[in-house]
């Protein structure tokens, strides 16, 4: 046979192979096989490549995208990767782990899943985390389903339209199939009855407005339903945490935890919640223990609550998470601390207000929120043809501008700089009025 | 070989029932936690729950298994061991004096079904 | 590997600081500073929003160096186990070589740079790589088209279900609400179903460890929707009668769901679209060489059949796109194997399987002697050393004896129609000499075990901790620090 670099057998290898399997050659491996499913065509896929002819590929590929300024968010946010994470995250005894079931070979998983915990546990002022959900959105969703299942005979919840879309979808989509009533509604309080299990709002909405929630975690639990809180991790180290709004269980995307917007994954979502509700939150838990000898050490925990040993009666079906994506977040908030993480913050913040200033001044926009706080993202009213703008943004190389229920939106992270700032400027005064 | 209370009522699942008047007191047998091995947590209904013979109430979970309870009698919930909740362990170390849930009867006429300890003995082998 | 008992926390120091930002937004350029329309009350978040709804508690998060945080996470990783360690026979999981390459790939700028919602013309390169995999996939697979949005194998078959529910939902035919599930399958199948509101039927295996199809025929009516298998099967056993299955379930109104976990034997040689699946999800971290990253990110693609094709854009499991970065990674290996090398992927994973099984059997009770697919069972030592007052060597002991040795331990006590089950799957990316070490392993502790059954009930002794007190962890959960 030719050799091919992954696989490692020689024709002699494969001889003594077969001949211990007691087959004659490949073929009767498959002996088993109705003669009908075995493919005899030719697979519809490329020659093999070269290593190089490999890189060349996708290389001619990243060529054909335009690599533009990002001036978006609505959930995928670009702010800077420090050098070390990448460097931690590729190190392949984290790359190429398992799930870390034996733990006695897997405790670095485990330290980081755990260290990973307790930093969602401080973000969000909450007690319990998990080792971590597949993205924001699909987190909201679990979160939902746990409140359903830990508030009694309530079937209903109510999730607000002030989330940003992508959340919005796969909420519904989740939601749509098991028997789970759904109401979407503006003013979330509006909706509370006897039903509810659960009330969804983000903390800041979709059009980047920080929200007040005062008065929100004592009516909805009047109503005796659980409040969630979607929240961007990162801004919590300004913002009023989801413990001190009185919410239940907080989600969100940690993506703004220093992860590269990627097309829009991998990410990881995450999910905290109060003690009262460990039991019934979903997927992987680490746990400290001690070994045998006295020696601290780590472990999965409360698994009777996993699909692998719970089947239909789990608390979801989630198995694999975004491990990998979870050390990539606990390196960055390692090496952010609390001061780095609160500058992020405050560079974001001040960057996206000069922005917010200059593009008024073009006289181009009108105020969309007038007096509502921002901290990144924000929305304003155009006066001028969207498609123009957007796409004379987009020849300067400039992602900005999005459309979004009648407004633009835009988000200034740290890693714009004033220069860029004042060039996207100048481009919206060549549009005209 | 497990320990099997000549005085108490069993179901086929392993769950016992003692009988107060109308109220039917439920745990699970030795030979349930010994199957189970260390238990580490027991996850209950709340008073005022109603129970249906058969179907499950609960559960008993152990590190690596998850094992459904079932009720042996139909009725509502009135009183549930909240010594269970930070003791788990009481089960295994006393399966026939820590009782999970009291239930008030609804159909006594429920009993009848269940095992004598003669007969549960031939099953908890 | 070496015990390193440190968290971050405990490294901190008030004032150390490991990033390094600007001083302030406008630090290159003083001239913003005067400008009276941007006031210096706006900079910060305290002048951006009320005080109400700021942050009130102090944010305990670690202070520490760089040189802090590269050294604790380089010792952490040292108490790690990965594929590039050593061999990793974990069943069901296919832990074959994460190619460098697709890391080179997926880790390039003008990939990792793209906004998810970056207008199309601007993402060219981007959708050539989704529609190159998809058309990769589909020619593997014999399915018509995938969807990309599923983030892990799990994921993928929820989404798999919804579209199931979808079909039969656009019939006029909503009361198809149960789903037949084997009961040798992963236990994600069940669990997908009921996140799916679909009521789980169990069909039994037979002694031969296959679906019985006789016990099937009875289950199947007007109520189901559909039925969920792996095949090969999680005894690594070939469903010989999936087209008798395929049949009788189309037949009865329902759609077959394939769960592509154990794909990888048929790799290049069986397409689950030809047997009659409808639906099947693809799990990329296993079948298509990405990493698992210590469980997660994955990938979980959808792939479905004609009946399913016009509902595949409905479910929107997750935020954007799916797991864009696993994807590029699966086609850099697609495009390595190419049309020739795939036909021989599936046939040395299953021949590296054999091989082990008969190296082993005479040690390992064997339950389904027949052949094996890409990973097999064994259902615990054929001499545990019982004796009289000293209880013989579990499975459990079995693999933590292996960690001693220098090898990842098999999946055990999976599947759980054997109370001592080991499974083993090798992946074609194991040289014949690997293969032979573990046997010898396995054989010394075979040989150990009948000796004095204790040797094993100490393991591991050579790892940076023993085994762990589980049950104290879930009795009285510490989840944080």
């Amino acid at each position: 046979m030719a050799g091919f670099s992954y696989f490692p057998h020689t024709d002699d290898d494969i001889r003594v192979m077969l001949e211990r399997a007691g087959v004659r050659n490949l073929d009767g491996l498959y002996s088993d096989v109705p003669a009908d499913f075995i493919y005899q065509g030719e697979y519809d896929l490329p020659d093999a490549m070269s290593e190089q002819q490999v890189r060349d590929f996708f290389e001619k590929l990243g060529e054909k995208n335009t690599k533009l300024k990002v001036f978006v968010g609505q959930g995928a946010y670009d702010h800077y990767v420090p050098a070390v994470i990448p460097y931690i995250t590729s190190r392949s005894e984290f790359l190429t782990a398992y799930t870390p079931y034996q733990c006695e070979i897997s405790q670095g998983t485990l330290r980081y899943i755990f260290e990973w915990q307790s930093m969602i546990c401080r973000l969000t002022g909450l007690d319990v985390s998990n080792a971590s959900m597949y993205d924001g959105p699909s987190a909201a969703a679990e979160a939902l389903r746990m409140a359903v299942a830990s508030t009694r005979k309530r079937n209903k919840v109510i999730v607000s339209t002030k989330l940003m879309q992508n959340v919005l979808d796969v909420v519904k989509t989740y939601l749509k199939y098991p028997d789970i009533e759904v109401v979407f509604a503006w003013d979330v309080l509006d909706e509370l009855g006897p039903d509810v299990a659960g009330v969804l709002v983000p903390s800041i909405c979709r059009h980047g407005v920080i929200q007040d929630l005062t008065g929100y975690a004592e009516k909805v639990h009047e109503a005796g339903a659980l409040l969630i809180e979607y929240c961007d991790p990162s801004a919590l180290a300004v913002l009023k945490t989801p413990a001190e709004w009185g919410a239940d269980i907080a989600v969100g995307d940690a993506q703004t935890l220093g992860m590269p917007i990627c097309y829009g994954g991998p990410y990881a979502g995450f999910i905290a919640c109060k003690q009262d509700y460990m039991r019934k939150i979903p997927g992987r838990i680490v746990g400290q223990s001690v070994d045998a000898s006295g020696k601290r050490c780590f472990v999965l925990t409360l698994q009777a609550r996993e699909q692998h040993i719970r089947r239909e009666k789990a608390t979801s079906n989630i198995c694999s998470n975004e491990s990998l994506m979870a050390l990539w977040a606990t390196v960055y908030l390692s090496l952010m601390g609390p001061e780095g993480l609160r500058k992020v913050n405050e560079l974001s913040c001040a960057g996206a207000h000069y922005l917010y200033d200059e593009l008024l001044k073009t006289g181009r926009f009108e105020e969309a929120f007038p007096g509502r706080p921002f901290l990144k993202e924000f929305c304003l009213k155009p006066k001028v043809d969207v498609a123009v703008l957007q796409q004379k943004l987009l020849d300067a190389g400039f992602f900005a501008a999005l459309e979004l229920d009648g407004y633009v939106t835009f988000c200034v992270t740290e890693k714009r700089t004033k220069e860029e700032i004042d060039a996207l400027v100048a481009v919206v005064k060549e549009v005209a009025l | 070989m497990s320990k099997i209370n000549d005085e108490l009522l069993y179901s086929e699942s392993h769950e016992w029932v003692k009988v107060d008047g109308n109220i039917a007191i439920i745990g699970v047998s030795d030979f349930a936690q010994e199957e189970m091995g260390d238990i580490t947590y027991v996850d209950v209904p709340a008073e005022g729950d109603s129970v249906t013979k058969g179907e499950d109430f609960g559960a008993l979970e152990s590190v690596k298994a998850s094992s459904e309870l079932y009720s042996p009698v139909s009725g509502e919930v009135v009183a549930v061991n909240e010594e269970l909740e930070d003791k788990p362990e009481l089960i295994n170390e006393d399966p026939y004096g820590a009782w999970i849930i009291k239930v008030e009867m609804s159909d006594k006429g429920e009993l009848e079904s269940l095992l004598s300890a003669a007969a549960y003995a031939e099953i908890a082998k | 590997m070496k015990y390193y008992d440190k968290l971050i926390f405990e490294l901190s120091r008030p004032g150390r600081i490991g990033y390094s930002l600007p001083d302030s937004f406008d630090a290159a350029k003083t001239d913003a500073a005067t400008d009276e329309h941007f006031s210096a009350k706006r900079r910060c978040i305290c002048g951006a929003a009320p005080q109400q709804l700021l942050r009130q508690s102090k944010l305990d998060l670690p202070e520490v160096s760089e040189v802090d945080v590269v050294r604790h996470y380089t010792n952490l990783s040292q108490m790690n186990f990965g594929v590039d360690t050593g061999f990793y026979p974990l069943g069901s999981c296919t832990m074959k070589y994460n190619p460098k390459i697709n890391e080179e790939i997926a880790n390039h700028p003008l990939f990792t740079g793209l906004h998810p919602l970056q207008p199309a013309e601007t993402v060219k390169g981007a959708q050539e790589v989704i529609d190159g995999l998809d058309k990769a996939l589909a020619a593997i697979t014999g399915m018509k088209h995938f969807t990309f949005l599923p983030c892990a194998g799990a994921h993928g078959e929820l989404t798999g279900l919804m579209l199931m529910r979808e079909y039969h939902m656009a019939r006029g035919d909503a009361a198809r609400t149960k789903v037949i599930v084997p009961d040798s399958a992963h236990g994600t199948n069940p669990a997908s179903a009921a996140v799916c509101g679909l009521e789980i039927v169990e069909v039994k295996s037979g002694a031969d460890g296959l679906v019985d199809v006789e016990s099937l025929k009875p289950l199947l009516g007007s109520d189901i929707a559909g039925i969920m298998m792996t095949n090969p099967n999680t005894l690594g056993l070939f469903e010989r009668q999936i087209g008798e299955i395929a049949k009788l379930v189309h037949d009865c109104g329902g759609l077959l769901y394939y769960d592509g976990a154990n794909m990888n034997p048929l790799l290049g040689k069986v397409r689950p679209g030809d047997m009659g699946f409808d639906i099947m999800q693809m799990n990329l971290h296993k079948t298509f060489s990405t990493p698992h990253g210590g469980g997660g990110p994955g990938s979980g693609p959808v792939g479905v059949g004609e009946r399913v094709l016009p509902y595949l854009r409905i479910p929107q499991t997750s935020g954007f796109h799916g797991n864009f970065g696993v994807m590029l990674r699966a086609y850099a290996y697609i495009l390595m194997l190419g049309k020739q090398n795939v036909k021989l992927a599936g046939p040395l994973a299953v021949l590296g399987a054999n091989y082990i099984k008969e190296s082993l059997k005479d040690c390992y009770k064997l339950p389904i002697p027949s052949v094996c697919k890409h990973e097999f069972v064994f259902d615990g030592l054929i001499n545990d050393g019982a004796r009289e007052g000293k209880a013989g060597a579990t499975t459990l002991d079995v693999a933590k004896r292996l960690l001693d040795y220098g090898f990842h331990a098999p999946t055990i006590y999976f599947p759980l129609l054997f109370h001592q089950a080991i499974m083993i799957e090798p992946t074609e990316t194991e040289s014949l000499e690997t293969l032979d070490e573990f046997i010898a392993v396995m054989r010394k502790i075979a040989a150990e075990a009948a000796e004095d059954p204790d040797i094993l009930h100490g393991a591991p002794h050579n790892t940076p901790i023993g085994r762990p007190d589980e049950t104290t962890a879930a009795r009285n959960p510490i989840l944080k620090a």
